[in-house]
């Protein structure tokens, strides 16, 4: 496809000014109703742009001090000043909000290493159980002198984190089982899955959330209590698992048949054929469909608000009411909303990146 | 498990049976199956014992009790002397409506901006990708709150109400249309749309029957839709040709006349719309760029004319990727709108969770209405197989 497109491009002359003219003529006004199109389109971008400038740049107030505001007409960014830190770690107790920030440090670093495709290996599993373990006992303490923090406590974008990372991290392996056993020739661990998976992906992910915070104590014996975080994390790795299953059913259907047989005849058992046959294919062509499932899972953290836990949009909720600060909550959530956007814009452009770094690398 | 041990002369026959492939999937069955029933039943039996501890009576007999609360909006009649089921009927229509209306707008905007990312203008198609990059990759929650917030706190009061269009009034008590007016013409309008589409339907059938038989070729597409809407025109005139609008007025301190949207339904409405077109213009736009450049161009080789060529070559194609990702998106906004319990609308999920903590009936709350959503989702998903069977059909 891309030798195709290279070689129409015609051999480039002139000077850049004729070249740019060119590709002004070819791409913005290569007909009268091109021509209108372009200029309605640059009417309503100079509008939008406009809008946002006068109020985020122009018109804005960067000084630290509440004082200013008041007599700028646009955006309040000493309120971001103000709450930065009640945004990024909640309610945890400031004395110790180094705590999450190296457990911030910790996730974030792990999920770039994870991206590298040299350090993929089974190593890496083992690495982040350890790493999870570490970013446990940094936040709760109760070590090495570290002050006990309750998980009540955790907030703001730390917990975001956490809930994103962890969910990822265990909603994968879970989605892998499901789908295997949806592809199962055992007939009642497929009709498990199947109840399993077309359940959770046919109910929201509010009404899974109710159920491990309303219901699920319910099911415990009495005087047996599980951590709210915990119920909540473990509904939203079910309720991802699901939907991901499905899509790596979706890449293992896709295989030809001829791979299954030819692993058979190899005499491979199930997990060698599963594991070094089947799986390397099949996941290496569903890299878009997952991403969006993590970046879905991500997104999706926000729903823990519902519930009462103070996650990063929760944290916000609670700043924009402070009666100190009654005018600025657009500033807020235009900042959190940055935020999000920054994770989710970086995990499907990384989510580009690998597919077709993939393609490259197995294309000869 | 090694070839050495097989070769022996003297197999142990339990070894050997542990080997069967038959044997070890049906004690793995076995095993699997005893876990999950054992957790089921471990489940049942402390929620059971937890219930009778807490003298919460199990069964759905609440529902016939007085709700004693009060629902803002409300499709049906209903007043806090009704009961918990109606309450939940409610809630359930309140569902049905703003996802109606959000799928009906998605569709429309998505369906824009999907053509307009696949244009030839370059400004235009940056500009579709742009929409598409901001609002898919901010949390529908937080954009449910912010535009919530936006008009709850940011629009000024009903006397300052905003008058974007004439009519049309914008403010922190919600969104001011005017509609027509009452008349029982408009209930024969309807009637008459409806027998438009029974009509232009037969149309097809029999015009389609006629080319099979004489080749003769019969303008169903205009002809039906002219008499899609000739009917209800017809009605209308003959009724009178009622014309007369209720709009919205300022009286004292709120609106007379017209047709509310609260600030909820309003935020809800416009926070799923927004995000699910992104979604639906992906999709339209992989849709469109599914049908390979050539067949349009085979069809043009062969003399169709350009809007059959966009009729009966290329869009049945781009439909057949289309729909299936396009029912599941629908199937998502009507699960999204269950967030509306964050910004106060009434949906199920936001009545249920009042019946609930005025109950205690936690379990059959929960129930309720993840059957309700599993029959939304379960039947959505019965249709998409049948349709994709019909489709898979017509291939071969």
């Amino acid at each position: 496809m891309t030798t195709v497109a290279n070689q129409r491009v015609q051999p480039v002359s002139g000077t850049t000014a004729s070249r740019s003219w060119r590709w002004m003529r070819e791409n913005l006004f290569s007909s009268p109703f091109n021509t209108i199109i372009t200029l309605f389109c640059i009417f309503v971008i100079w509008n939008i742009l406009e809008v946002i400038l006068s109020w985020a740049v122009i018109n804005a107030s960067f000084g630290a001090s509440k004082e200013a505001c008041e007599v700028a007409a646009g955006a309040c960014w000493a309120y971001v000043h103000a709450m930065y830190r009640f945004l990024l770690f909640g309610t945890y107790p400031a004395a110790e909000h180094w705590r999450p920030v190296i457990a911030m440090i910790m996730l974030t670093s792990g999920m770039l290493l994870s991206m590298n495709r040299r350090f993929w290996s089974p190593w890496l599993a083992v690495a982040w159980i350890v790493g999870f373990i570490a970013v446990y006992f940094v936040l709760a303490g109760g070590i090495l002198g570290l002050t006990p923090v309750r998980t009540s406590q955790w907030g703001g974008l730390t917990l975001t984190l956490v809930l994103a990372v962890v969910g990822i991290a265990f909603a994968a392996p879970l989605a892998l089982l499901l789908a295997l056993g949806r592809r199962s020739e055992m007939p009642l661990i497929k009709v498990i899955c199947i109840v399993v998976i077309e359940v959770f992906r046919g109910v929201p992910l509010i009404s899974v959330l109710f159920m491990a915070s309303v219901m699920f104590p319910l099911f415990l014996p009495t005087g047996v209590s599980i951590d709210v975080l915990l119920r909540a994390q473990i509904g939203i790795i079910i309720f991802q698992a699901a939907y991901l299953a499905e899509v790596f059913r979706g890449g293992m259907q896709a295989i030809p048949k001829g791979q299954y047989e030819a692993a058979d005849s190899l005499g491979l058992n199930y997990w060698q054929k599963t594991f070094k046959i089947i799986l390397p294919q099949a996941l290496r062509l569903v890299i878009p469909p997952t991403m969006s499932t993590f970046i879905s899972l991500f997104k999706d953290t926000s729903l823990v608000v519902i519930i009462g836990l103070f996650d990063l949009l929760a944290a916000t909720r609670a700043a924009v009411n402070d009666p100190a600060w009654r005018q600025e909550f657009i500033e807020a959530y235009v900042f959190i909303a940055i935020i999000y956007f920054c994770f989710c814009f970086f995990m499907s452009r990384y989510s580009n990146y690998l597919d077709n770094d993939l393609k490259k690398s197995t294309s000869h | 498990m090694s070839p050495k041990h097989s070769k022996k002369s003297d197999v142990n026959p339990v070894v050997t049976l542990l080997y069967d492939k038959t044997f070890r999937s049906i004690m793995y069955q076995i095993l699997v199956f005893g876990g999950v029933f054992f957790l089921g039943w471990y489940l049942v039996s402390n929620t059971m014992a937890n219930l009778e501890s807490q003298n919460i009576a199990t069964g759905f007999g609440f529902l016939e009790r007085e709700a004693a609360f009060g629902i803002s909006e409300s499709t049906i009649e209903y007043s806090p002397e009704s009961n918990y089921g109606r309450a939940l009927l409610v809630g359930i229509l309140n569902t049905l409506k703003v996802a109606s209306i959000g799928i009906f707008l998605a569709t429309i905007f998505g369906t824009i901006i999907g053509i307009a990312t696949v244009s030839k203008n370059w400004l235009l198609r940056f500009m579709g990708v742009a929409y598409i990059e901001t609002f898919r990759n901010i949390p529908v929650l937080l954009q449910l709150i912010f535009w919530y917030a936006v008009i709850n706190r940011g629009l000024p009061g009903v006397r300052q109400a905003l008058n974007p269009v004439e009519g049309v009034f914008l403010s922190n008590r919600g969104l001011y249309i005017p509609v027509m007016a009452d008349n029982p013409a408009w209930f024969w309008v309807a009637g008459g749309f409806v027998l438009g589409i029974i009509g232009a339907l037969i149309l097809r059938k029999w015009s389609l029957k006629r080319l099979e038989a004489t080749g003769h070729i019969f303008p169903h597409l205009s002809v039906g839709l002219g008499i899609v809407f000739a009917v209800p025109l017809l009605v209308w005139l003959v009724f009178g040709a009622p014309m007369e609008i209720n709009a919205p007025t300022l009286q004292g301190f709120n609106f007379r006349g017209g047709a509310r949207m609260s600030p909820e339904f309003t935020a809800l409405l416009l926070g799923l719309t927004l995000y699910t077109t992104t979604y639906i213009a992906e999709v339209v736009r992989s849709g469109i760029q599914s049908v390979p450049k050539g067949q349009s161009e085979a069809a043009t080789s062969l003399g169709l004319r350009s809007s059959w060529i966009m009729r009966l070559i290329v869009l049945p194609q781009a439909l057949r990727v289309i729909i299936p990702p396009l029912t599941n998106q629908y199937l998502n906004l009507t699960k999204n709108s269950s967030l509306a319990v964050a910004i106060g609308y009434p949906d199920l999920v936001s009545v249920s969770n009042t019946t609930m903590n005025q109950t205690g009936q936690a379990v059959e709350g929960v129930a309720i209405f993840m059957t309700v959503y599993l029959t939304i989702s379960l039947s959505v998903s019965f249709f998409m197989n049948w349709y994709n069977k019909r489709m898979s059909l017509v291939e071969r």
